[in-house]
């Protein structure tokens, strides 16, 4: 099968380059076999990875135009050459590996804790399977930063909106019945840029390999922020 | 040793569930904390544990923390200490309270508790009914722990030296452990941590085997330090295999899936774990279902064109099930074999999972070396989780265990580090001496030439482990294990990297790596060569039997002359009578 990689190393090259390589693999295979195969035989390249099967969230790529796990993503069904560069809209810091930095203080500023303001109870706090079922789709979130970086909206204003992947987060603690931030969270959210740069456009959907929906989940908060203003 | 520094009360090295719950204790007792992972905190392995977290809350089924102990000490095949264990389960509860608190989203019972569902070797009443003991959020339990804990640590400011690797250990000539150097993979360059303590929670070595159900991370980056440092490890010869791994590729399916009513079949579509544990059945311990399907594949009642697998059934489950309970491994299976667990049956084979052994501690945390007749601490050094050995899974570790282990002995770490703080005000002395070790080990890395790619040696390190160190094991395989794995290690001196460079140069984190399996590779096959007795994992079928007037003992591996000692079992519990070893029988 034929690729094409997005190669670079600040230390030694001038500029990124696209890197032509032939390899022989089953097409049943992922892209990150492929990935580690070249490898192999070419130790300099370097991408992050880790366990595999798509709950690290390490191996965030972007695979002919469209951001993935390299370790979901079989190369059966994709166009050669495959096409595979770094997710897009972030910093490079060699090959295929960004600097998350960004997307990261995004997630930490919506305070993606359970906060409790009651004192705590000796047992568990009792959550019915019903509310206990509106975290499904939000918790599973594995931080791999597909959504965000193929998000329009983050491209343009990288330092002010949150992006998809963090305001996914933020409403998985304003949906969960244990939580008693909820105007904090809201009133955190409001302005023109943190959570209202989203045009849903609906990337992110489209891309998260979890198959989450951060954009019903930042429809979820207006509608809380709305109930909240009445 | 011109090098930056920096200056912290508490060094943790490893953000799993281990490292992750100790620094929020840390934190939340005020103390300054540095936590180093080679990859930020939610990539540990921690969040691929899928099944559950023991703890007898009685949510479903009547439950107490002595019949988990019971439990725990039988699946442990009587090796587990006993003082460690009731220390554990009594622990437990209250440690998943703990978690619930800090926001793990829990599965929910119809009157809003915890949901917990059965897994293996688990018993009511001290060997009766199956209990249901393991409190999940559905199959993603160790992703919803890992997350909250490293959410509640965002909360507690703990300072995270991401995408950082630990190169050694620091100490000093009186044996105090004084921090690490590490290495910043971004930039290439070294950084040494000062810490009166520092915690090691670097999790398990599966990948020194080839199939296996482990991060491309598990390379016992901990235990290897531990053994440069004069520290032996304890128990390598247990390694635990699951028994249902994806067939050929390797990928965990939970015990879970067996918890919640799956079952395994042969070729002849026969039940056959009816037949090895006629009470437990499917639900035995997990040696115990390992072997049984080697022992099926072996005799000619495996699966597929090659007979070289075994089916687990799932279809009769039922979509409510597999959706509600099982999610993520359904996806794993539709994912990586292409097949429906709703309607097919699903090829699995047992993989290497769990590294029993590790860093010998004691139930709060310290790590301890044998003196004269009894046991000291190491000054300044911890352990907690996967790379440590408490021990409380002996030779067989079982199903929900781990999470409860890191969770509840990083915990305990954490209060000692504290008390240790407290008597212990001020940093020693640096010991240049063995800084400059440390950065001797980096350097190596810097000669040129030709020599051996990492990856092939790697490759024949793993393929080694698996054919001379599997699930049934011999003298004689073993011996020949044993000087394959020797030679391996004389010829990592020839290697070398052809990348030199500094900033993000993961072939350079590889070598390291590899470095640091090859020790434990040794260390395992020593530990193994020797024990002549089958007991939980580790199964010699010269030595078919348990043999507790010789072996119930640790084994102890020093790096230092591949030399082995033995360490008696604390067989005596905290409170209540010892277990006394007898038949075990599922």
């Amino acid at each position: 099968m034929r690729f094409r990689i997005h190669r670079y190393n600040p230390e030694i090259d001038e500029k990124p380059y696209m890197q032509e390589v032939e390899l022989d693999i089953e097409p049943g295979k992922m892209v990150r076999d492929a990935l580690l195969r070249i490898k192999a035989e070419d130790e300099s390249l370097a991408f992050r990875h880790s366990c595999g099967e798509g709950v690290c969230g390490s191996d965030a790529i972007n695979i002919n135009g469209t951001n993935g796990l390299g370790c979901l993503v079989r190369l059966s069904s994709l166009k050669e050459p495959i096409e595979i560069r770094p997710v897009p809209g972030m910093p490079i810091i060699r090959d295929l590996v960004v600097d998350m930095e960004q997307f990261y203080s995004h997630y930490r500023a919506v305070k993606p804790y359970l906060t409790v303001h009651d004192p705590e109870p000796e047992v568990e706090y009792h959550q019915t399977p019903a509310q206990r079922d509106k975290l499904d789709g939000l918790y599973e979130c594995i931080l791999c930063g597909c959504c965000s970086t193929a998000c329009p909206s983050f491209w343009w204003n990288p330092d002010k909106f949150r992006g998809p992947a963090a305001l996914l987060q933020a409403y998985r603690f304003l949906a969960d019945s244990r939580d008693q931030a909820t105007a904090q969270r809201l009133e955190e959210l409001d302005g023109p840029f943190r959570m209202f740069r989203c045009h849903t456009i609906m990337n992110c959907v489209q891309v998260c390999p979890k198959g989450l929906n951060p954009t019903k989940a930042i429809n979820e908060i207006k509608k809380l922020m709305l109930k909240e203003m009445i | 040793m011109n090098i930056p520094k920096r200056k912290f009360d508490t060094l943790v090295i490893g953000a799993g569930g281990g490292g992750l719950r100790a620094a929020l204790q840390l934190a939340q007792a005020d103390a300054s904390v540095a936590v180093v992972s080679k990859v930020f905190p939610t990539r540990s392995h921690t969040v691929a544990a899928q099944g559950g977290m023991n703890a007898a809350l009685a949510n479903v089924l009547p439950d107490n923390w002595h019949w988990h102990m019971y439990d725990t000490v039988k699946g442990s095949d009587y090796l587990g200490d006993q003082d460690a264990i009731e220390y554990m389960c009594r622990a437990a509860s209250r440690t998943v309270i703990e978690l619930e608190h800090a926001g793990v989203p829990f599965s929910r019972l119809d009157n809003g508790k915890i949901y917990q569902r059965p897994f293996g070797g688990q018993s009511q009443d001290f060997g009766g009914a199956q209990a249901a003991r393991t409190c999940a959020a559905a199959d993603r339990t160790g992703h919803a722990i890992l997350h909250s804990l490293y959410q509640q640590n965002i909360r507690a400011k703990t300072h995270f030296f991401d995408e950082f690797f630990a190169i050694d250990l620091v100490k000093d000539d009186e044996g105090f452990v004084l921090g690490a150097v590490v290495l910043e993979i971004e930039t290439g360059e070294p950084l040494l941590i000062e810490a009166k303590t520092t915690l090691l929670a670097t999790g398990g070595a599966g990948q020194l085997f080839r199939t296996n159900t482990n991060a491309h991370i598990n390379t016992g980056d901990g235990l290897a330090m531990a053994l440069r440092a004069g520290v032996p490890l304890q128990d390598m010869e247990f390694f635990q295999f699951h028994p249902t791994g994806i067939a050929g590729k390797g990928m965990l399916i939970s015990e879970a899936a067996r918890g919640e009513g799956g079952y395994l079949v042969n070729k002849d579509g026969e039940r056959f774990m009816e037949r090895y544990a006629p009470h437990a059945k499917d639900l035995a311990s997990r040696d115990v279902v390992s072997r049984s399907i080697a022992i099926e594949v072996k005799e000619g009642r495996g699966c597929g064109p090659n007979g070289d697998y075994i089916h687990l059934k799932l279809d009769h489950l039922g979509s409510e099930v597999l959706d509600k309970r099982l999610p993520a491994i359904s996806e794993s299976i539709r994912t990586f074999l292409g097949v429906d667990p709703a309607r097919d049956l699903v090829p699995i084979y047992p993989t290497a999972h769990y590294t029993m052994g590790g860093i010998p501690t004691n139930k709060f945390g310290q790590v301890v070396v044998p003196v004269d007749t009894g046991e000291e601490e190491i000054p300044g050094l911890y352990a907690a989780g996967e790379c440590a050995c408490v021990s409380v899974h002996g030779a067989n570790r079982l199903g929900g265990n781990s999470l409860l282990d890191i969770v509840v002995f990083g915990r305990a770490a954490g209060n000692d580090i504290i008390e240790f703080l407290q008597e212990n005000h001020y940093h020693r002395p640096m010991s240049e001496q063995s800084v400059d070790q440390a950065l001797a080990r980096l350097a190596r890395w810097d000669q040129k030439g030709k020599g051996e790619p990492v990856d092939k040696i790697r490759r024949e390190l793993q393929v080694t482990m698996e054919e001379f160190c599997g699930v049934f094991r011999t003298e004689d395989i073993l011996a020949k294990g044993l000087d394959k794995v020797i030679e391996i290690e004389q010829r990592m001196t020839e290697v070398r990297l052809q990348d030199h460079s500094k900033i993000f140069n993961t072939a350079r984190i590889e070598a390291m790596e590899l470095e640091n399996l090859i020790d434990i590779g040794v260390a395992t096959v020593a530990s193994a060569l020797a024990r002549k007795e089958s007991r939980g994992a580790h199964s010699r079928v010269d030595y078919p039997k348990r043999d507790d007037s010789h072996w119930l003992k640790h084994s102890l591996y020093y790096k230092e002359g591949r030399r082995l000692d033995y360490k008696p079992v604390r067989l005596k519990p905290l409170t209540v009578e010892s277990f006394p070893p007898k038949e075990r029988v599922y």
